[in-house]
């Protein structure tokens, strides 16, 4: 492919607004999970919540799309001047030329699960003050994010579960491809809500502990929030040494199970094979792995499977779930911006949480953070219904300069 | 800019439609349409357990499906996929909201996997074998248009046969009030990049301020204005009727989709 470049991107989750925190807590290995004390929420367990998400006034001309989803979008687009960037492509390249592909799981639906407790007791309706289309519906936080900037070519949401904002990066690299568009907003959004936190309890996949990716005693998942977003541009021909890239993209379909990972990893690993075929890259060229590593027994099982099949076992990799929580339709952005730190600061991240590794799994997994060059990448987000996506990142230096 | 694709295979399940061959006789002006509620098919490939579990929108979703490859004679383990839907399965949804609000939150685990906007495309895999990529898409009203631009920049990009779908289903009450979807109602259309001997037409997209196309019929045009997935109707309509024409798809609000349709 023709790699794309990050000219732009930014991330807020429960370790940090934009990213001087995100890459702060990164390296002081700070995590940001802390036992559940969202709304009435009476499990035991651990969640990444981002403070005061709902203290954030959404500007009164989309004041109908006031949801907690949207709050969240909007404190993360105006972290690290990226506001400013966006408007200042828009007014490049036209409104029109301009694609958004943005992901999500559960968008605003936390809006309509407290609308249910406000039904009419006689007829059952909802309140009048509910507002589906601005809130719940799945498109919301793209509609949102397309009236704030005032774009006005194609806009998406992808909504493959936990894939989700890897798979924008897909979506957006074809449509620039195709000459549609000239630059994408890219991202992934999701917020706390009762259906996930109950919906994952009822699997049996959410720990009681913070959650422990990769380790003997994994347990399952930590639920998180998050907001992340990158700004995708053509390579232009002079770019500094530490530009980021997006140099591939991979993405398979288990056809397995709804909520069980291929037992073998083999839709993941389609989809990282996939990833360095099109950004002609060997294995043994990826010097860091960002593992979708949710901590649920059988997700960590599969990946080792699939990662120690294409690497081999010395790979350096972790999960960075145990900081961030399991952020769902985020994740796949927020990752995709930790690989960015990682290629910008040559800082490997260790996984938190995690104290003994399962001698099973048998991968390189950093239980400390390195300091080294890294110059390429890769990131896996894995979803129910076996979705797969694993995406290449470089620096722009390492262009041509093949170990 | 235009984006181009050859339709090999359509399937259509709706209010009226029991499949494309009638639906082609409909929108062709050979017969009147008549509205009768959408007959969902048991998903005859999924296994007994899961056949049982599934709602409207897997069960749509694979009719449609399976309609528009036996058309095209392609293997469907083979084709990537676009699945385009406002929102997901609404029955799930409405449940698990209920039981959220109530004393007891302890919801169905299949409930709760069934609530993902992609449940239909896990379905559609599992039921096939198609380890393929599968793009889950949600645009609100405008889904149909987003699916068909996504589907088409996998076909130009990727140089692949795509397997697009855009399939609504009904809320129950409550959320029906606040989002009116009258019926189930699902197209499927099998895109390639080369001409074969069972091409339908030519489309070439691009996009466009213009005004979107409407429909005479006031029961399909009710159709197209209540169902996201229907905003396609104009489209099957030009297939059906073999001419060359413009027809403009409803898309975003200012931004709708021009669509040059030959007939092969």
């Amino acid at each position: 492919m023709n790699s794309l470049w990050l000219s732009h991107f930014t991330a807020t989750s429960s370790i940090g607004r934009g990213l001087e925190q995100t890459l702060d807590s990164l390296r002081h290995r700070r995590g940001g999970l802390a036992p559940c004390a969202f709304d009435t929420v009476d499990l035991a367990t651990f969640v990444g919540e981002v403070a005061a998400v709902d203290a954030l006034q959404i500007p009164a001309h989309l004041a109908d799309h006031d949801c907690r989803n949207n709050r969240l979008a909007l404190l993360g687009l105006t972290q690290d001047g990226f506001d400013e960037a966006v408007r200042a492509a828009s007014a490049k390249y036209g409104a029109q030329r301009i694609g958004l592909f943005l992901g999500t799981s559960t968008s605003g639906i936390l809006q309509t699960e407290l609308a249910y407790r406000r039904r009419d007791p006689a007829t059952g309706s909802l309140p009048a003050d509910f507002d589906y289309r601005t809130t719940h519906n799945t498109f919301s936080v793209a509609d949102f994010t397309r009236r704030y900037f005032g774009l006005s070519g194609p806009a998406v949401v992808v909504s493959s579960a936990c894939s989700s904002s890897a798979k924008v990066f897909a979506s957006a690299r074809r449509m620039m491809a195709s000459g549609l568009i000239d630059a994408a907003l890219v991202g992934g959004v999701d917020s706390l809500c009762l259906t996930t936190l109950y919906g994952f309890n009822s699997l049996g996949l959410i720990s009681e502990q913070a959650c422990r990716p990769f380790d003997a005693q994994r347990n399952g998942i930590s639920i998180g929030e998050a907001a992340a977003f990158a700004l995708l541009e053509r390579m232009p021909e002079n770019l500094d040494g530490d530009a980021v890239l997006l140099l591939g993209v991979g993405e398979s379909s288990d056809a397995y199970h709804m909520s069980s990972p291929h037992p073998e990893g083999l839709g993941a690993r389609m989809a990282m094979q996939a990833a360095l075929s099109m950004a002609a890259l060997q294995p043994s060229e990826i010097d860091y792995i960002n593992l979708h590593g949710t901590a649920t027994q059988s997700n960590d099982a599969a990946e080792a499977k699939a990662v120690r099949h294409l690497f081999g076992p010395a790979t350096p990799c972790s999960s960075t779930k145990g900081a961030t929580g399991h952020t769902l339709g985020a994740a796949g952005g927020i990752e995709a911006v930790i690989c960015a730190l990682a290629l910008r600061h040559g800082l490997l991240p260790a996984g938190l949480n995690s104290r003994q590794l399962d001698p099973a799994l048998e991968l390189d997994y950093l239980l400390e953070n390195r300091e080294q060059q890294v110059s390429r990448v890769l990131s896996n987000s894995f979803g129910f219904g076996g979705t797969n996506c694993s995406l290449v990142f470089g620096r722009a230096d390492s262009l041509g300069n093949k170990p | 800019m235009t984006l181009s694709a050859y339709i090999e295979g359509v399937g259509l399940l709706g209010p009226g439609f029991p499949d494309w061959p009638d639906g082609r006789e409909i929108l062709g002006g050979q017969r009147a349409y008549e509205a009768h509620k959408t007959v969902l098919p048991a998903p005859a490939l999924l296994p007994a357990a899961e056949r049982r579990r599934c709602g409207a929108i897997v069960k749509l979703t694979l009719a449609t499906g399976l309609e528009a490859i036996a058309a095209a004679e392609l293997d469907a383990a083979s084709l990537p996929s676009v699945f385009a839907s406002s929102g997901g399965d609404g029955e799930s949804c409405h449940l698990i909201c209920e039981m959220l609000a109530s004393c007891d939150r302890q919801i169905s685990p299949t409930r709760f996997h069934n609530s993902v906007h992609n449940v239909a495309a896990g379905y559609w895999s599992i039921a096939t074998g198609a380890m393929a990529t599968s793009s889950v898409l949600s645009a609100f009203d405008a889904s149909f248009g987003a699916g068909l631009l996504e589907a088409l920049a996998q076909v130009a990009v990727d140089d692949t046969r795509c397997l697009l779908f855009a399939c609504d289903t009904v809320y129950p009450e409550p959320l029906f009030s606040a989002r009116p979807i009258p019926d189930a109602f699902g197209i499927a259309l099998v895109l390639a990049p080369q001409r074969s001997a069972r091409t339908l037409a030519q489309i070439a997209v691009s996009l466009t301020d213009a005004d979107a196309d409407r429909l005479d019929d006031t029961a399909l045009e009710g159709l197209r204005t209540t169902i996201p997935a229907a905003r396609g109707l104009p489209l099957l309509r030009a297939i059906a009727l073999e001419q060359t024409q413009r027809v403009v798809l409803d898309y975003l609000d200012g931004t709708r989709l021009a669509v040059d349709i030959a007939p092969c």
